[in-house]
């Protein structure tokens, strides 16, 4: 098993940086998987995070001047390591100004991912500092508890407000509720709800658009004809799962949505250029 | 004793208070012929910090001659007059320090613009002295460099990083984070940064040694050094005896004296102190009763130091010529624990965590003058007597 990745441009690094501090902030431990051409950092959902699961997606062209890998074995070409982000995001933050990353998997006291960057100096010798991030190995047998989760069979997909105003209505109804209702429809319009004993709040949101997932979508019966587009799905979720997925994001992505399946899951989509992040949520009664 | 800081200078003062704040929860205060002392001092004493202002660095210093005056006081309220450091450099034009020994006050007096005065009466109590002992020139290892290098090398570690091990060889400086053996070594990060010897100002390793220390306190003499620009020298030496980093100029000195992990294999079992793996007292435990065997300890875990069992000998003071700092006499030691615990019940203290393992180098060393004798006798009393409570 070996891995071996080098950036050189800062941009690159600036923006794996960004990736990786909002993986850390969305879930402290995380499964890396690493592939001939993609990074994928996974959070499998289970009882303990609450159900959330999570999928991002990198192609490793687009951040890495090199990368060489070799998985576990031929038929699987591929490397599942258990990861804390924040260390990697600690470790790259302070190489920003680097000349150059390398991002090795190495075998110190334990398996480690290790980032060695050079740093310019005014001395003919470079600086070199060096993070070794602890990793585990997950065995082959328990890869399959994260593989990318199917798209769900939903009933409205719409696209999302700015995630900065999301954000600033949820931190503000986080005081007054621990759950919070997502609604939406199939004409654009989106309604942010919280109800308590003494007061119910509602945002409403309108013109949103919705996504036009056509027939190639994965589900039967689609959202498309079927539905009165005036009729709301919706989904009641933990607060303050919304609020640390809000909170995380340090891009604007390209395109931003989510997709409801009524009374069941909310499913939130980031695209960037380079990068794509799925978020579930499940819903509570 | 009576003093005036001007201009620009009045902002270094309030850095090198803030700088001690980092170091310990009280201040110092010890105006000498030489100049005025500032110090202090963490609670496990494996820290201590000490600023000396030359006379010329005020425009107006006096003391009253042989009058060996030492105060201490919250280093809070002192850090409360300086409170905004902007605030300071724009408004401040004097800084007036004067002694009230009948209502034991210092008073800061700030001079600003538009003829305001702002007037801070602070309390302190009657101290021992507190001075490390060490002597720079008997390093083996001695290094400078601009304080910027050591601000982008600590960068790399978190904030809440305890301790950093530092390495030398002929040409290069390696340092990385510290990890407790029995903490999870196997999940901890570890960092580390190799440092060139032509990085440094000046770069001497005559032995190639590795120590390690606490990174906390050495922060804040960063931040002063790199406010000030001034270089910073360190001084290393083996493992058990302390690092000394400085800051100089014509007009001051700072030193920070910080204790290294001792963790030679044949002190282990002489020393319960500065062994690596034995779980000394915590450090407020100095009151307990475990003080001769602790003494003992200290003597066994530094070099042939001079005897401590009597009161307070001349000899102690010869001693600060000696390579390995002086343990402490049994009585002087009695001494700083009376006020500690006086305190206990006032302050609010941020204990720093407890160190475990540290080589304590430093000691109550009394001032080699004629009225020494006395001295201890004064202080004690005064000790013994209720002391007000800090503002």
């Amino acid at each position: 098993m070996k891995f071996r990745g080098k950036i050189i441009d800062i941009a690159c690094l600036n923006h794996f940086t960004r990736v990786v501090t909002t993986i850390s902030k969305l879930t402290k431990m995380c499964v890396l998987r690493l592939t001939p051409d993609n990074l994928f950092f996974v959070l499998s959902g289970k009882v303990a995070n609450g159900g959330v699961s999570m999928w991002c997606e990198l192609s490793q062209a687009n951040f890495f001047d090199e990368y060489q890998m070799e998985g576990v074995s031929s038929e699987d070409n591929e490397i599942c390591l258990e990861v804390t982000p924040e260390n990697l995001s600690r470790a790259l933050k302070t190489v920003q100004n680097a000349k150059a990353v390398k991002v090795k998997l190495t075998k110190k006291h334990c398996p480690c991912l290790t980032i060695a960057a050079e740093l310019p100096t005014l001395s003919s010798v470079s600086r070199v500092v060096t993070h070794d991030v602890p990793v585990d190995v997950i065995p082959r047998r328990l890869w399959h508890e994260f593989k990318e989760p199917s798209m769900p069979d939903f009933d409205v997909s719409i696209y999302l407000p700015p995630l900065k105003t999301m954000k600033n209505i949820v931190d503000r109804m986080k005081n007054l509720s621990n759950f919070l209702v997502i609604e939406a429809n199939l004409n654009g319009e989106m309604n942010l709800k919280i109800e308590t004993d003494l007061v119910s709040v509602t945002t409403h949101f309108r013109d949103l658009g919705n996504p036009p997932w056509g027939d190639d979508a994965s589900q039967d019966g689609g959202p498309s004809q079927s539905r009165d587009p005036e009729s709301m799905v919706e989904a009641r979720v933990d607060i303050r799962r919304l609020q640390q997925f809000l909170m995380g994001q340090q891009v604007n992505p390209s395109k931003a949505m989510c997709n409801i399946v009524h009374q069941s899951v909310l499913h939130l989509i980031l695209l960037h250029e380079d990068m794509s992040l799925q978020y579930f949520i499940p819903a509570v009664a | 004793m009576h003093c005036i800081v001007t201009g620009g200078n009045v902002k270094v003062l309030a850095k090198a208070v803030h700088s001690l704040s980092r170091i310990g929860d009280e201040l110092y205060v010890e105006p000498q012929e030489d100049g005025l002392a500032l110090r202090s001092v963490n609670s496990s004493r494996s820290a201590y910090a000490c600023f000396l202002f030359a006379p010329l660095f005020f425009s107006r210093y006096s003391t009253t001659s042989g009058d060996n005056f030492r105060c201490k006081m919250a280093i809070k309220s002192v850090q409360s007059v300086f409170r905004s450091l902007t605030t300071l450099e724009k408004t401040v034009e004097k800084c007036h320090i004067d002694l009230d020994k009948q209502k034991d006050r210092l008073t800061f007096t700030l001079h600003c613009k538009h003829g305001l005065l702002k007037t801070h009466n602070l309390s302190f109590q009657d101290s021992e002295s507190l001075q490390a002992v060490f002597d720079k020139d008997s390093y083996a290892n001695v290094f400078k460099a601009q304080p910027r290098l050591l601000v982008d090398t600590v960068i790399h570690f978190p904030p809440s990083l305890e301790e950093v091990t530092v390495s030398v060889s002929d040409e290069r400086m390696w340092v990385r984070n510290h990890v407790e053996e029995e903490a999870e070594a196997s999940k901890a990060m570890l960092t580390e940064l190799c440092l060139a010897s032509d990085e440094f100002d000046h770069f001497a390793a005559q032995a190639h040694n590795s120590v390690t220390f606490c990174l906390k306190e050495l922060r804040g003499l960063l931040v002063f050094a790199e406010s000030t620009g001034l270089p910073v020298s360190m001084y290393l030496d083996e493992p058990g005896s302390p690092v000394v980093l400085s800051v100089t100029d014509s007009v001051l000195e700072g030193n920070f004296v910080l204790a290294t992990l001792s963790d030679d294999p044949s002190l282990r079992k002489n020393s319960s102190k500065g062994a690596h793996t034995a779980a000394p007292p915590p450090p407020d435990d100095f009151m307990n009763d475990d003080m001769d065997s602790y003494l003992i300890a200290m003597d066994t875990s530094i070099a042939p130091g001079p005897s401590n069992t009597g009161p307070p000998p001349p000899s102690l003071a010869d001693d600060t010529r000696s390579k390995r700092p002086a343990a402490v006499s049994h009585k002087a030691r009695i001494l700083i624990e009376e006020a500690e615990e006086e305190e206990e019940e006032t302050d609010d203290l941020d204990r720093l965590p407890n160190k475990k393992f540290r080589s304590l180098f430093f000691g109550s060393v009394l001032p080699p003058s004629s009225q020494l004798s006395t001295q201890p006798m004064t202080s004690q009393e005064v000790l013994a007597s209720d002391s007000e409570e800090e503002t």
